[in-house]
């Protein structure tokens, strides 16, 4: 059994093992940039070539779109992250998204002073649609969800909630606490609901209730109606089903 | 188990390969096997499992033996898997690496994921039943476009054509799963370059790191590498950069010296109208401004909101002349106070919280409503 060496005479040559260790692993990691430029350019032509043939597609198929950003995210690649991108210069799809997102903001700009910047994502799909010219390309919920995530970077507050069966999109700052998208869930048949409803349905104490409740109606999420009598009426204009034909 | 046969890869007359996929399992009926991780490869006539992509010899088993197929959907830390039903083997089939298996079907577990997408190819392969074909062997000369007289001719040429609208559609799929092997590739490599990097901060050269970086970019990989080298390469950004500084002074300006990224990210790529900015460019040209002593600035409230401000603007004169506002009016909501100035709602919340920070203004935060009042307690008391 070899002796392990002890004292400063291992140090040092530990120190100079690691040393040229460290070395090789220079030359390696500088051929391995080599290496990564020459497979960039295969690559470049790959795509180039899968463009040639299936831009068109991209750009009409929603379900080829999301097949396709699946696909990114399990290998672990963004196309949407930059628009000097390989993505976004050879198959277009970064001016999708990013159009996308312009249209998404809009909306919801002119939509936040009624709905206190919450819309269902069915309503700003319907808007959306209608203020797209009419030759241009069908837009998919996937599509919205995924330009949405990119416009979160730009710190107006974009989230995507998700509300029961169907998503609600967020564009103003501010927390909504699980307890507020539960009592939006709560309301979603109707759209409204009342505190003694809530009280009962999701056996909370009155304060609880009262707190959420309250919140909502300051950030203008909700309106007041007292028509009702003596159990106010909480009514949730992003609900509406007159916005969604 | 006992159904696989050693086999080569490569394809035989009138095979051809329909789609591969890595980090698969196979077990043998309920038990494992020991072949793990591998490539699962499915061409038109054979199942194949090698260990990885360099090796030509595999497992096979011919389709002409699957009876069936189910899928297993994924679990708490279990794979997606498929189960295949086997028919009996054939006899005097070539060997294979089990001679007996006490079961009929096997189980491939998908650990890479892809696997909806192989089933699909699995299921289609098997309807095609392509190893049925008669295949007329190479030497003799193909002739082009048979003849086929009366209804037989038509509903071959039906199937003809359906057989193409399903191949293209196929092959768009296919493209892309090539595709994708490829980036998978690119993104492997890159992510051993970034742990040397990591490692050692000093001895990979200035210039490669920087060459490294505009490939992440490029290639729409995150870039885990910190920004220290972030201001001396990308030109693009500075340029970027210098080009929005110049487009949006103006309107900044006219907004009251204040605008919201979100609101810039709409008004520049409106105007650009084609090659548009992701907000991810936007922000990166963004953090450059200070750095190259431009006269806008990116700055961040506390409630996240980001926006691009010219240089001159001065915190102290804003907060003064709001507080002024707000006693000339008794009180002021944000909503209010943006229809006095002129300015969007969430920059004149902004305000308000900001004056309300150096001391200039008080809230009063009921049901109604977040209203701001003139702040008594530090001038009358």
């Amino acid at each position: 059994m070899r002796r392990r060496g002890a004292g400063v005479a291992a140090i040092k040559n530990k120190n100079l093992a690691q040393a040229k260790y460290k070395d090789k692993g220079n030359e390696i990691a500088e051929d391995q940039i080599t290496q990564m430029t020459k497979q960039m350019e295969t690559f470049k032509t790959y795509l180039e070539d899968f463009a040639a043939k299936h831009k068109d597609e991209i750009k009409k198929s929603p379900d080829f779109r999301s097949q396709f950003q699946e696909m990114c995210a399990s290998v672990g690649v963004d196309p949407l992250a930059s628009s000097k991108g390989f993505w976004a210069e050879m198959l277009g799809v970064g001016d999708f998204y990013y159009e996308l997102g312009v249209q998404i903001i809009e909306v919801c700009l002119a939509t936040s002073h009624r709905n206190g910047g919450l819309i269902s994502i069915e309503e700003l799909r319907e808007k959306l649609l209608k203020s797209r010219s009419k030759k241009s390309q069908d837009v998919s919920y996937d599509d919205l969800l995924r330009a949405i995530k990119k416009l979160k970077a730009l710190g107006n507050g974009f989230t995507v909630l998700t509300v029961g069966q169907t998503y609600m999109i967020q564009s103003v700052p501010g927390e909504l606490s699980l307890d507020h998208t539960t009592i939006i869930q709560q309301a979603q048949s109707t759209g409204h609901i009342s505190k003694s409803q809530l009280i009962k349905d999701l056996k909370w104490e009155e304060e609880r209730a009262n707190r959420a409740l309250n919140y909502m109606v300051k950030e203008g999420l909700v309106w007041v109606d007292d028509q009702t009598g003596s159990d106010r009426q909480f009514w949730f204009p992003s609900l509406f089903s007159a916005n969604t034909s | 188990m006992n159904r696989f046969q050693w086999g080569e890869t490569t394809a035989d007359h009138g095979e051809s390969h329909i789609t591969s996929q890595t980090g698969v399992a196979l077990y043998d009926g309920n038990d494992k096997t020991n072949f793990v991780g591998g490539v699962l490869g499915l061409t038109t006539h054979r199942l194949m499992w090698k260990e990885n992509y360099g090796k030509s010899t595999a497992i096979c088993l011919p389709l002409s033996l699957v009876k069936s197929l189910e899928e297993q959907p994924s679990g708490f830390a279990k794979s997606a898997k498929i189960v295949v039903y086997l028919q009996e083997p054939v006899a005097g089939q070539p060997s294979g690496p089990a001679s007996f298996s006490k079961y009929d079907f096997i189980r491939l577990s998908f650990r890479d994921s892809g696997e909806s997408e192989f089933y699909r190819y699995f299921k289609q392969a098997l309807q095609d039943k392509k190893w049925e074909d008669k295949v007329l062997p190479p030497s003799r000369p193909a002739q082009g476009g048979r003849h086929r007289p009366g209804i037989v001719g038509i509903e071959r040429s039906i199937q003809q054509k359906q057989k193409q609208t399903d191949s293209s559609i196929n092959q768009s799929f296919q493209d892309l799963k090539q595709l994708m092997d490829k980036a998978q590739e690119m993104v492997t490599l890159s992510k051993t370059i970034v742990s040397k990097i990591k490692d050692r901060q000093g001895d990979i050269t200035e210039d490669e790191t920087v060459k490294f970086k505009a490939y992440l970019l490029s290639m729409g990989i995150p870039n885990p590498v910190t920004r220290e080298t972030h201001g001396t390469g990308d030109s693009y950004y500075k340029e970027l950069a210098r080009e929005l500084a110049s487009v949006l002074k103006k309107p900044i300006k006219e907004c009251g010296g204040m605008m919201t990224v979100t609101d810039v990210y709409c008004r520049v790529n409106r105007a650009r109208g084609m090659e548009l900015l992701s907000p991810e460019d936007l922000l990166n040209a963004c953090d450059l401004f200070e750095m190259l002593r431009l006269p806008v600035r990116l700055r961040t409230f506390d409630s996240g909101v980001k926006v691009l401000q010219l240089s001159n603007h001065s915190e102290e004169e804003v907060t003064h002349k709001t507080a002024h506002v707000v006693e000339e009016n008794g009180s002021l909501t944000a909503e209010e106070l943006a229809q006095l100035i002129g300015l969007s709602v969430i920059l004149s919340k902004e305000r308000l919280l900001l004056t309300e920070k150096v001391g200039g203004v008080c809230r009063d935060d009921s049901e109604e409503g977040l209203r701001f009042y003139p702040n008594l307690f530090l001038t009358k008391t």
